[in-house]
């Protein structure tokens, strides 16, 4: 439905397209048949380490495709028929620096790939000429890749030493926005299906899990749970039956790692799955795909397609006797259904309300059966974790968190976009050295990480090195790893209402807690961001009485809730409470909002040196507050006014102060 | 009322499966741009579910809309990065502009205005998704430009319907 009418249609495939063999995949994945002469240049062709014909490159994942990618990918189509210029053009998904979207790289046959940001159609004739004649023009140049063997292009920075890119570490994100989303062919060539290939034929099932709990991995999608452990579960049932589900059903707002995966990569996910499923020793895998994501699920229709073409998925897999067979199923916009159990329920057909736990899902599950669900980011660590050995992957992180986390870096701050950075980095450097700190010349005020369930981090705990703990040791949690900066702009009193009218909505309504009292909650932070004017009846003494209640209706909340998502939905209250009380009480106390965010709160007066009396305002009042003569200062009758806003939106001179 | 178009839909689904549901109520969205009220008792027949059931389960989810869709289908990301940046007001100047509230489709039939908890472009924030394409950075005065440019199209740019 949605990000798919964005794009021209694709363009069938050349005739000549580098290629590989059914003969070559098997050969690459193990199996004994020779792979035929000159299958490393094929092979060195598909990581396009050199090309033989330029090849453009648009980055046309959903956040490039809302930034104009779409246009930029038509204009380059027409250049190219136009001048009749031989050249490639490849949609890869996003590199992950969403800020200096549109990107269009562009790679000459004997010239490392460059990259350029903010490629709108209008200037791709002019860059093209440019580009295609030898030279990069100044405007739009973003930096070139590292190439062993080519002359680098002289000026022109590379890319690994970005300040965005040179403290990260990319394991899961590595091929995200390099290669083709579309092409098995190219994933493999990067190595891709190796490392199932590998387990499938030299460990068992138990020696995998044995491996991956060796590791340390994580859960990605919040809890943090061991991953290796959570399949011994499984694996230890001995049912007939069991399955694995991808949970990619990513309802965190302000978190989309899953989405930018399966939209550039999403063969690495399909390896993941397949590994996980041999792991505990399922025949059937399920994707639960957000619906709102159009482009990824289409990606991941053909990544499974062509899998199955090559024998990776379906029965029998590379002869081992294993066999999988994947379903994807259409998430229906629950954020509950990121629970387990809700997730079960709602592909079971029912509504997505969580069940008490135990049994868990890894003993009863789905349709009754053991059941592992892993996060997309989880699945997408295993082909390296089973590619170089747990050894390996514990060499990075911290003691109790190992590998890479991947974070959604949005909000007030410079350089938005996904990040993936080894657990243990300082909350500082990845906010001010990777996202470049806070536009505007504002000063920072806080990070809320981990989504609804999750908390602030205010500036004294910038040096936090993040890891599953430490995290938790200053009221926040890992969450997804959406990171929302925040800037003096920002008032918490209503980022906590934002997330308590957001749980409200979400809340399915089954334990009475949860229904009841974050509905509760969301009153007494829309009371205390309420004006006096709008007040009736007795609203001020229910206002009081809600402040007095606030801290103990949170602490009823999570402890008597039934599901992780009530049991985590006062977080934003005590973690904005916990370190900005201040902001708290000069709304309560003073009935002021220090960020002149609450409109309610705010007192209005025109400055009667710029009013020009243009009546802009005057119209604009819904409630008849503003009075003056045409070509006179205007006045707000405080009285009268209800405090909207209006006005401010309405002056195009800036005379309506606010304060 | 048979709705033939449904109907071919159900085919599609020839055993009574409860896990089913979901995915044929996606279906008739998808096809129809809404659920009616023909369709669910039709679904409830198919699958030999109590129709209370299959309007519980659409009733739950949020992508189920049992109004028809205007022809310029405005979604606004209400996600936090969104909020940060100020969605609140875009929202506002959306609902004042059109004159309806999320989850309502103008009389006419023109517009329909529906609240999305997350696009998953939060790089991009304030989003605001038009018949699928997206309007990346917008403010309140930038979307009452856009509504108007595609009032004046008469909503057939590229839209779905």
């Amino acid at each position: 439905m949605a990000a798919a009418n964005n794009r021209p249609s694709v363009a069938e495939p050349r005739a000549d397209a580098v290629r590989l063999g059914p003969q070559d995949v098997h050969h690459l994945l193990g199996a004994a048949a020779p792979g035929h002469v000159g299958l490393e240049s094929t092979l060195a062709l598909l990581r396009r380490d050199r090309v033989t014909r330029p090849t453009i490159y648009v980055g046309a994942g959903t956040c490039g495709l809302g930034a104009g990618a779409g246009k930029t990918l038509a204009a380059v189509r027409t250049y190219l028929a136009d001048r009749k210029v031989d050249a490639d053009v490849v949609e890869v998904g996003c590199i992950g620096l969403c800020s200096a979207e549109p990107l269009l790289d562009i790679q000459l046959p004997d010239r490392p790939r460059v990259s350029f940001k903010a490629v709108t159609a209008d200037p791709v004739p002019i860059l093209l000429d440019a580009v295609l004649a030898g030279s990069v023009p100044a405007e739009h140049v973003f930096g070139q890749f590292r190439t062993d063997g080519l002359p680098a292009w002289p000026g022109v920075p590379y890319l690994d030493e970005h300040p965005f890119f040179a403290p990260q570490t990319r394991w899961v994100l590595a091929n995200c926005g390099l290669i083709d989303p579309t092409s098995i062919d190219e994933y493999i060539a990067r190595g891709g299906y190796r490392a199932l290939a590998r387990v499938l034929r030299e460990q068992t099932p138990a020696e995998l899990c044995d491996a991956v709990e060796a590791s340390g991995l994580r859960g990605r999608g919040g809890g943090g749970f061991p991953t290796g452990r959570k399949w011994k579960f499984a694996l230890n049932t001995g049912a007939a039956q069991k399955y694995v589900i991808c949970n990619a059903d990513e309802g965190d707002p302000g978190a989309f790692m899953d989405r930018a995966v399966i939209e550039g990569d999403p063969h690495r996910l399909v390896e993941g799955l397949a590994i996980a499923a041999y792991g505990i020793g399922a025949s059937k895998a399920y994707v639960y795909i957000r619906a709102e994501y159009p482009l990824a699920i289409e990606r991941l229709i053909q990544a499974l397609d062509q899998a199955k073409r090559y024998g990776l998925l379906g029965s029998d897999i590379l002869g081992s006797g294993f066999s999988l067979e994947v379903l994807i199923k259409q998430g229906a916009g629950a954020f509950v259904c990121g629970e387990e159990t809700a997730l079960i329920h709602s592909i079971e057909g029912r509504r997505g309300m969580p069940r008490p736990r135990p049994p868990f899902p890894a003993v009863q599950g789905l349709f009754g059966k053991p059941t592992v669900i892993n996060n997309v980011e989880t699945l997408a660590n295993l082909p390296l974790l089973a590619t170089n050995g747990p050894q390996w992957f514990s060499a990075v992180g911290t003691p109790t968190s190992r590998g890479t986390k991947v974070f959604a870096l949005s909000g007030k701050i410079a350089r938005t976009g996904l990040v993936e950075v080894a657990m243990g980095t300082k909350l500082r450097d990845i906010v001010f050295a990777i996202g470049g700190g806070i536009p505007n010349g504002k000063a920072y005020k806080a990070v809320q990480i981990g989504g609804p369930s999750g908390g602030c981090i205010p500036t004294q705990h910038l040096d936090v090195e993040i890891d599953y703990e430490s995290l938790k040791s200053v009221g926040a949690m890992m969450g997804s790893g959406g990171l929302v900066v925040m800037d003096e702009d920002t008032c918490m009193v209503d980022v906590a209402k934002f997330f308590m009218d957001f749980i409200q909505r979400e809340s399915c309504g089954k334990c009475i807690p949860c229904r009841e009292g974050t509905k509760r909650m969301l009153e007494i932070l829309q009371r205390i961001t309420r004006s006096r004017r709008m007040e009736k009846g007795a609203d001020a003494l229910l206002r009081f009485k809600g402040v007095m209640y606030m801290e103990r209706l949170a602490d009823v909340i999570r402890d008597t809730s039934l599901c992780g998502l009530g049991q985590t939905a006062p977080n934003p209250v005590l973690s904005t409470l916990r370190w900005f009380r201040d902001e708290y009480e000069a709304h309560i106390f003073e009935r002021r909002c220090p960020a002149h965010v609450c409109t309610e709160l705010l007192h209005y007066r025109i400055d009667t040196e710029e009013c020009t009396g243009c009546t802009m305002c005057a119209r604009h009042c819904p409630a008849d507050a503003i009075v003056g003569a045409a070509k006179t200062p205007h006045y707000i009758v405080a009285e009268k006014c209800i405090g909207c806003g209006s006005c401010v939106q309405a002056c195009r001179l800036g005379a309506v102060i606010a304060e | 009322m048979v709705q033939p178009d449904i109907q071919s839909i159900l085919e599609q689904y020839p055993q009574p499966k409860r896990e089913n549901l979901i995915p044929i109520l996606q279906a008739v969205q998808e096809r129809c741009g809404y659920l009616s009220q023909e369709s669910m008792i039709q679904i409830g027949n198919r699958l030999k579910l109590p129709v209370s059931k299959v309007y519980g389960v659409a009733t739950f989810y949020n992508q189920f809309r049992f109004q028809p869709k205007g022809k310029v289908h405005c979604q606004v990301c209400r996600g936090t990065a969104c909020h940060v940046k100020g969605s609140a007001k875009v929202l506002e100047a959306l609902k004042q502009t059109l004159k309806i509230e999320p989850g309502q489709t103008s009389r006419d039939g023109m517009f329909s205005l529906e609240v999305v908890a997350c696009i998953g472009a939060c790089g991009l924030a304030p989003v605001v998704a038009i018949n699928g394409e997206f309007h990346a950075g917008v403010t309140p005065d930038s979307i009452r430009k856009i509504i108007k440019s595609y009032a004046k199209k008469g909503g057939d740019n590229g839209g779905s319907e």
